[in-house]
């Protein structure tokens, strides 16, 4: 009965892996190559190393891909042949090290892409992935969990989270009907555990501001003059939006060659000029400001209005790799006071 | 069942004043040449984006001729001049970028030179008959699947 | 740089100019854009080795256009984009006043485009050490290696276009992968759109880059991308002779040409 806890020894991790790679899953954890951390695909030995903050890219990509076939078609004369989505080639993953705010996001994930309607794919590739997380023993300036109800130690949508303890084993929590799968393909593996305080494992991090209040300051402030002023620095690219493990607005293209195509879905970001230029020519957010006052108030107001949900995990990628330096934590807490 | 042998797809971007008149005596003097190439006429080699010459690779063609005036020869006056630097600075960026660039061709042919073009369209087809299909460009340029990872 | 804040105070008080655009202490150990408009602003200017972002990006940005006239902190890099700016008529010769570090570290004001072109003249251009290693390197692989660097460069692109909007010489409307009536380059990031995007852009700055290196600082997936355009700014000085960013009033290499020009490669 969900959740307990195991313990898995140190060795045992890459054991686990290799046991999950020969089920037919892939197996995908950060890996660091020139100073960058991303999600990619290892195989055996499996031999994972989780030092580094959290990684560039968020865990987003494997249920809501850069870009994605929706379906294939042949057009000729008397009809249209469409080829719809192969949900059978979905491959089986399991993601290793998701930080607990990176698996936060999941869930505001979920919520959007289950609204309306229900996104068949996202559901689908949800389904064949499970989320192995890992909580955190460290943490930087930029992350800021703690001001958005998380923790580096949080569950939220993880299956099972590892916590790292001080002889290098990991505190299993299982926590979904997807972990009881892991730890049933290997019970021996996960052993019983000693009563283990958590707490005592985990980075130490203060809150930065009052998260409550930014709801109730962001609807009084909304002609303020302090979006366009917090604002002025942005350049209007999409690297936020893209980094972020909940952002989810996207584009929808075709890609044709002669009377064959194929429509695709790819990431899309509000702080862009044209995500709502109008064929008329006209532009409700023509300026940078209303584009960050629209940033924030999704991700605070219209999100947890809306979909009972947040919308910001306090992973603090928008801030680390924004090329102007936007620092969101910051912003909020100037807006709050 | 017989493999088809490989013939290689070359596509020529050529001006009409020149090269194109010039192919057009090729056939006239009817002097035989590879059928492998596909002629695609320009007002001149100045209006042929760069981006062109990649949408044929990515379209399916395994080598590129463009072709045009001599300098100081352009209907335009200047035209080839524009090109002549905008492909030596793309075929720069092309080899820096590692693409294979014996299978890009740039000639003067002029509405006289009948018998060169044979010789180049010639040349440049067993050139890339030798290299083989562009499968590198061609596995980059494949419609994307649902699962890219 | 001596004098910053006294300077930028004293010609927002005289009225010379409505804003100071500079940098500022931003968050950990990075600085950041500063808009200041007020004495008490100006105190926030600083000038050091962190300060590479090309700041000419927001002389056309509308919201600080609309401002009024700027006087803009500016490294070398910064003042050769204004040059180039003003050469495509993007700026005009009183448009802003330029505040520059001399080589004592003491700031220099330059009134206008004139003054900006005298002091850019007299400054050593080169690219870093750092860079020129690496455009060694990667001309030294052989095709087939050089080939799979580009490609595990490009498939980490996530078209975020960081590199666009930073670039203080992409400011066009509407960009190339926009226009959708045809798509000519997708925007989505694909392999094929990735390596047609990085191409398009490269060669649309050939002759304009002067290789301030902040589209590849911009860039979150840490693609050394800015190599590309400074490999063809480094060959087009070679062949051509010429440098952007000199002039302001000067051409484009790609747009003029000489009869004699080389065709070393032409059949």
């Amino acid at each position: 009965m969900v959740p307990y806890n195991r313990l898995l020894k140190k060795d045992s991790l890459p054991k686990l892996l290799t046991l999950l790679s020969e089920q037919g899953r892939q197996i995908i954890a950060p890996v660091a190559t020139d100073g960058l951390v991303a999600y990619s695909r290892v195989e055996a030995p499996f031999a994972l190393d989780f030092d580094y903050i959290l990684p560039n890219t968020s865990v987003k990509e494997v249920v809501f891909p850069r870009t994605e076939k929706l379906f294939a078609y042949v057009k000729s004369k008397e009809s249209v042949e469409v080829t719809d989505f192969n949900f059978d080639a979905i491959p089986y993953k399991v993601m290793v090290g998701v930080r607990p705010c990176d698996a936060a996001g999941l869930l505001s994930l979920s919520a959007i892409f289950n609204w309306d309607p229900k996104d068949p794919i996202f559901n689908a590739r949800m389904a064949r992935t499970t989320f192995i997380g890992m909580s955190c023993n460290k943490s930087d300036e930029y992350c800021f969990c703690t001001s958005v109800d998380l923790g580096p130690g949080s569950t939220k949508g993880s299956d099972i989270l590892l916590t790292t303890l001080n002889d290098g084993n990991y505190l299993a929590e299982i926590l979904s009907e997807k972990g009881e799968a892991v730890v049933a393909l290997a019970p021996a593996l996960f052993e019983e555990a000693q009563m283990a305080d958590k707490e005592n494992f985990l980075a130490v991090l203060p809150v930065k501001f009052e998260k409550a209040k930014i709801f109730e300051k962001l609807k009084e402030k909304f002609d303020s003059p302090i979006f366009g002023e917090q604002a002025m620095a942005c350049v209007g690219c999409g690297t936020c939006a893209y980094v972020c493990p909940i952002c989810a607005c996207f584009d929808i293209q075709e890609q044709t060659k002669g009377n064959k195509g194929s429509r695709v879905r790819c990431w899309d970001s509000c702080g862009m000029k044209l995500f709502t230029l109008h064929t008329s020519g006209h532009n409700p957010r023509n300026n940078q400001g209303q584009r960050w006052r629209q940033r924030l108030m999704h991700k605070f107001s219209y999100m947890p209005e809306r979909l009972d949900v947040t919308g910001c995990v306090g992973c603090g990628r928008c801030s680390r790799s924004c090329p102007v330096d936007m620092n969101m934590a910051e912003h909020l807490k100037e807006i709050v006071e | 069942m017989l493999e088809k042998e490989f013939r290689p797809k070359i596509v020529a971007f050529v001006c009409n004043w020149c090269t194109y008149a010039g192919a057009d005596l090729t056939g006239t003097s009817r002097i035989k040449y590879s059928p492998d190439v596909k002629i695609i006429r320009f007002p001149c080699t100045g209006r042929i984006d760069f981006m062109l010459l990649l949408k044929a690779f990515a379209n399916g063609a395994d080598g590129v001729i463009v072709s045009g005036c001599h300098p100081n020869d352009c209907h335009y006056t200047s035209g080839n001049f524009h090109a002549r630097r905008r492909w030596t600075m793309f075929r720069t960026l092309m080899n820096f970028m590692g693409l294979e660039m014996e299978r890009f061709t740039f000639t003067w042919v002029s509405a006289a030179e009948g018998a060169k073009w044979a010789d180049v369209v010639n040349e440049t087809s067993e050139k890339i008959h030798a290299m083989g299909p562009y499968t590198a460009y061609r596995n980059v340029a494949r419609e994307i699947t649902e699962e890219e990872s | 740089m001596k004098n910053l804040i006294e300077i930028s105070k004293e010609l927002l008080q005289s009225e010379q100019v409505k804003v100071v655009i500079g940098y500022a202490k931003g968050s950990a150990n990075r600085v950041r854009p500063l808009f200041a408009r007020d004495a008490a602003e100006c105190e926030k200017l600083l000038f050091d080795a962190r300060c590479v972002q090309n700041l000419a990006v927001y002389l056309y940005k509308r919201e600080i256009a609309a401002m009024g006239k700027p006087a803009i902190v500016a490294n070398i890099p910064t003042l050769r984009a204004i040059l180039r700016l003003c050469a495509e008529k993007q700026l005009q010769e009183e448009s802003l006043i330029a505040i520059a570090c001399n080589n004592d570290n003491e700031a220099v004001v330059l009134k206008n485009m004139t003054e900006i072109e005298a002091f850019v003249q007299s400054q050593v251009i080169a690219l870093s050490d750092k860079d020129r290693e690496l455009l060694e390197k990667i001309k030294a692989m052989p095709q087939a290696e050089r080939w799979a660097f580009w490609q595990k460069e490009f498939n980490k692109c996530i078209k975020c276009y960081a590199c666009r909007q930073t670039c203080p010489l992409c400011y066009c409307t509407e960009c190339t992968v926009e226009k959708n009536k045809p798509q000519w380059i997708t925007v989505a990031s694909t392999k094929l759109g990735n390596l047609e995007w990085h191409t398009m852009r490269t060669m649309h700055l050939a002759g304009r880059c002067i290789s301030c290196g902040q589209c590849a600082e911009a860039c979150p997936m840490n693609i050394p991308l800015h190599l590309l355009p400074m490999m063809l700014a480094e060959e087009i000085r070679e062949i051509y002779g010429t440098m952007p960013g000199l002039h302001r009033d000067e051409n484009c290499a790609l747009s003029t040409y000489k009869p004699n020009d080389q065709e070393n490669f032409i059949h």
